[in-house]
């Protein structure tokens, strides 16, 4: 289900932390080939890259903001709405193809309501695919907020999911 | 006294002597009757809890007061991920797997203390049913030759001290004393070292022609986007011995007289990040890095840059336009990288296996290298071996061992007492190989002569339950959502493949469809990058040897392994449903009813075939048709 954005949140998320952001980018002001870099951090401090940050970029690194813009949305780990509470990300890589990682998804949307790139309207979970996370021993991996969780099916899903409110 | 506190505190090595001189104090204040305890660290132990068995270990020598009589450390991956976590004992190297941290107090007490093997924690050899007590008779490390691994269970990834007492940085040093930079390129050359990234280009051919560009500034770059699905070796190199790739990059710089380097490493993988920036500042620290190396005169310095999620960029031009801060779309390749690469400069990009090896055939020599291997094919290749296989992980091998080797000797066979129908080799650029050619040998020439490549190693073993068409399918799909859009064949001939590919595999497939994508092939064989180029090898190879699994798709409408869900159907078998009521419980359309003790039926018309019901029956009774 799509989450609904609450512009005048946002705003006002960015405007309390404008600071931070200001000097973030400072950072970057000797090191503008560094553009995916700052946007890793952006949205590490946000979980999200709010887009008015991107305009921000693009005025004080002086990069034009099509290219900020097009850097932003050609490489999959960056997002531009926000995101859940919690990150679920299912791997899609061969060997978790071939043992079973595309039913995970399905069970997402058949239990969760939810498909790749949405978040839950409670905003606990964003569902995102990878097509690698790189432990293929150990398929079907499923990663939530960073820890890693080997031989996934179904119904252990369930369980592991439980432990994120 | 500032300035002797600096002094002490300056670790900075002067000269290759004083590398020596440390390396010789460090393994002398070892102490070789302690124990070792190593566990492995790697992100797929780490999935499997090592982490808080590496806590219990901390807490539990402390608790007996043991720090004094063991070496306790947390090591890269060990490889053999399917057991793990993994806990090696040493000197004798007795091998526990799948620990768990309640554990750690009987192997501190038992093994440590009184030299004791607990057997429940060994490993069964599936072949024999006998437990194995040390790791070298483990039939998965038995037949490899870890070379460039070998290191990971050893040494603790963070501490630089640990890599130069296995011998680190003596290549460096040995370069640095007297080999002059034409040499190191023809000694590379001479190895016949080939690219293992992928394409499997000859080293040293890249780089000398990278050596005479005429620049007064060039690049080295390592390529760590290990995109390739199936394969996960870059990482666990760049986790386990990050110091071996740093130190191959910083011969490849002097080779080449270039004094900066970058890492290009995939977001995806936190920890082999946070390995190389560790191992980035001990090197500067050591001055094994930055200016004026080993007191040599030489200077490099590396950074490291994260990707961003994109498959492509790990061609090399998609690469630098993602390194220059740009998207990641390649170029046509009539540019050479030797000449202008990285900001229009020369520019020298090998894969993260690549650099490991440089270490070593510096420091063996290029005769014995060019020993291991085949005519084409020298030295050892990381493969990882996954899928539906029995002990999955990585593997090393001398380049010119059989699949069957592989997937029997090392892997172990196929779970379940399945059938082995294919091996899926080089990512989605590769194809997928049938039993009838198990017996070929895997070297660069081998694998791309019957229409498969060698790509980034990854080995992806499937059974009678996969289905072939839907691997193809599964392969052009991710290439179209991965294809940057840049030029016509790729963009277009991708979205036509895959569109195709759809309708057989839900049961609207044409005859003609067959040729249809053979042709697309060819116009796929026009595009700018390799991405594309090599893009429809999935579906070529398994036209080629599983055809008839695509006529069954098209012209019988069914499934023949029971993957695409518009050609199957699920059922109960009277006979053998006991009425558990398992199935009707796992069923989230309540498509199945029936009552207790009695045979079960599914409703076709509410059967979203998830196979929920398939999975859960213990008695066979579900059949999938």
């Amino acid at each position: 289900m799509e989450t609904e954005l609450d512009f005048a949140a946002i705003q006002a998320i960015i405007a309390s932390n404008s600071g931070k952001i200001e000097s973030l980018i400072d950072s970057y002001l000797t090191k503008k080939e560094q553009l995916i870099s700052l946007l890793q951090d952006i949205q590490t401090e946000f979980n999200y890259i709010p887009q008015d940050i991107l305009i921000r970029i693009s005025q004080k690194l002086d990069i034009p903001l099509s290219q900020v813009f097009s850097v932003a949305t050609f490489f999959k780990s960056f997002s531009l709405k926000p995101r859940g509470r919690h990150v679920i990300t299912v791997c899609l890589g061969t060997a978790c193809h071939v043992r079973g990682g595309q039913r995970l998804v399905d069970k997402m949307a058949r239990s969760y309501n939810l498909k790749p790139g949405e978040t839950s309207q409670d905003e606990r979970f964003t569902l995102e695919t990878a097509n690698c996370l790189g432990c293929c021993a150990l398929g079907p991996v499923v990663v939530v907020d960073g820890k890693y969780e080997s031989q996934v099916n179904p119904e252990k899903l369930d369980k592991i999911l439980k432990k994120y409110e | 006294m500032v300035e002797q506190v600096k002094k002490l505190l300056d670790k900075r090595l002067k000269s290759a002597l004083e590398l020596e001189e440390l390396r010789r104090t460090i393994t002398n204040a070892k102490d070789t009757s302690r124990i070792t305890i190593s566990v492995c660290g790697g992100t797929g132990c780490r999935a499997m809890g090592s982490e808080d068995v590496v806590d219990a270990f901390s807490e539990e020598i402390e608790k007996k007061e043991l720090a004094a009589r063991v070496e306790f450390k947390e090591t890269g991956c060990h490889g053999f991920c399917e057991r793990g976590p993994v806990v090696v004992i040493g000197p004798k190297k007795v091998f526990y797997q799948r620990v768990k941290p309640e554990d750690v107090p009987e192997i501190i007490n038992e093994t440590v203390i009184k030299g004791n093997i607990i057997k429940r924690l060994l490993y069964i050899d599936p072949a024999t049913n006998r437990e194995i007590t040390y790791e070298s008779d483990v039939p998965f490390y038995k037949k490899q030759t870890r070379l460039i691994l070998g290191a990971n269970g050893e040494i603790d990834p963070t501490d630089i001290e640990q890599y130069i007492a296995a011998g680190g940085y003596s290549a460096l040093a040995k370069v640095l004393s007297g080999i002059s930079p034409e040499q190191v390129v023809s000694e590379i050359t001479k190895s016949g070292l080939r690219g293992r990234g992928g394409g499997g280009f000859p080293t040293g051919r890249k780089w000398q022609s990278c050596r005479i560009a005429r620049n007064d500034i060039k690049y080295v770059l390592c390529n760590a986007d290990e995109g390739d699905p199936g394969a996960y070796q870059d990482r666990s190199i760049l986790e386990g011995n990050p110091h071996s790739v740093l130190e191959g990059m910083i011969i490849g710089a002097y080779a080449i007289g270039s004094r900066q380097g970058y890492i290009y490493v995939r977001n995806e993988y936190p920890l082999a990040v946070e390995h190389a920036r560790t191992a980035i500042d001990q090197a500067l620290d050591y001055g094994l890095l930055g200016e004026n190396i080993l007191g040599s005169g030489f200077d490099f310095r590396v950074a490291i840059n994260k990707g961003g999620g994109a498959f492509v960029c790990g061609e090399s031009s998609a690469l630098i336009s993602s390194l220059e801060g740009k998207v990641g779309e390649p170029r046509a390749k009539y540019v050479h990288m030797s000449e202008k690469g990285l900001w229009d400069r020369p520019s020298l990009l090998n894969n993260v296996k690549t650099w490991a090896n440089v270490p070593l055939i510096i420091n063996k020599g290029a005769d014995w290298y060019a020993k291991i291997g085949t005519k084409g094919s020298k030295g050892t290749m990381v493969f990882s071996l996954v899928g539906k296989i029995n002990n999955t992980g990585l593997v090393e091998v001398p380049m010119g061992i059989t699949l069957r080797e592989m997937i029997y000797g090392i892997g172990g066979g196929i779970p379940g007492g399945k059938k082995f129908k294919a091996v899926q080799t080089g990512g989605p650029s590769g194809g997928c190989l049938p039993e009838q050619l198990l017996d070929t040998p895997v070297d660069f020439d081998e694998l791309t002569r019957l229409g498969s490549m060698m790509g980034s190693g990854g080995m992806i073993v499937m059974d009678e339950d996969n289905c072939m068409v839907d691997v193809a399918r599964y392969f052009i799909e991710f290439l179209k959502g991965e294809s940057c859009g840049k030029c016509t064949p790729c963009r277009e001939g991708l979205s036509k493949l895959s569109e195709i590919l759809d309708r057989i595999t839900h049961g609207e497939g044409r005859p003609e469809d067959l040729d249809t994508m053979t042709d697309l092939a060819e116009v796929l064989d026009g595009a700018l990058c390799a991405l594309g180029r090599t893009a429809a090898n999935p579906v070529l190879s398994t036209l080629r040897y599983f055809k008839d699994e695509y006529m069954a798709h098209i012209i019988d409408k069914k499934c023949p392994a029971g993957v695409c869900r518009e050609l199957i159907e699920y059922s109960i078998d009277p006979a053998n449903c006991t009425g558990c009521g398992v199935c009707l419980r796992a069923c989230s359309t309540k498509a199945i009813t029936g009552e207790k003790k009695k045979p079960h039926v599914i409703n076709r018309d509410m059967c979203i075939k998830c196979g929920a019901c398939f999975d859960g029956c213990k008695f066979n009774a579900v059949v999938k048709q």
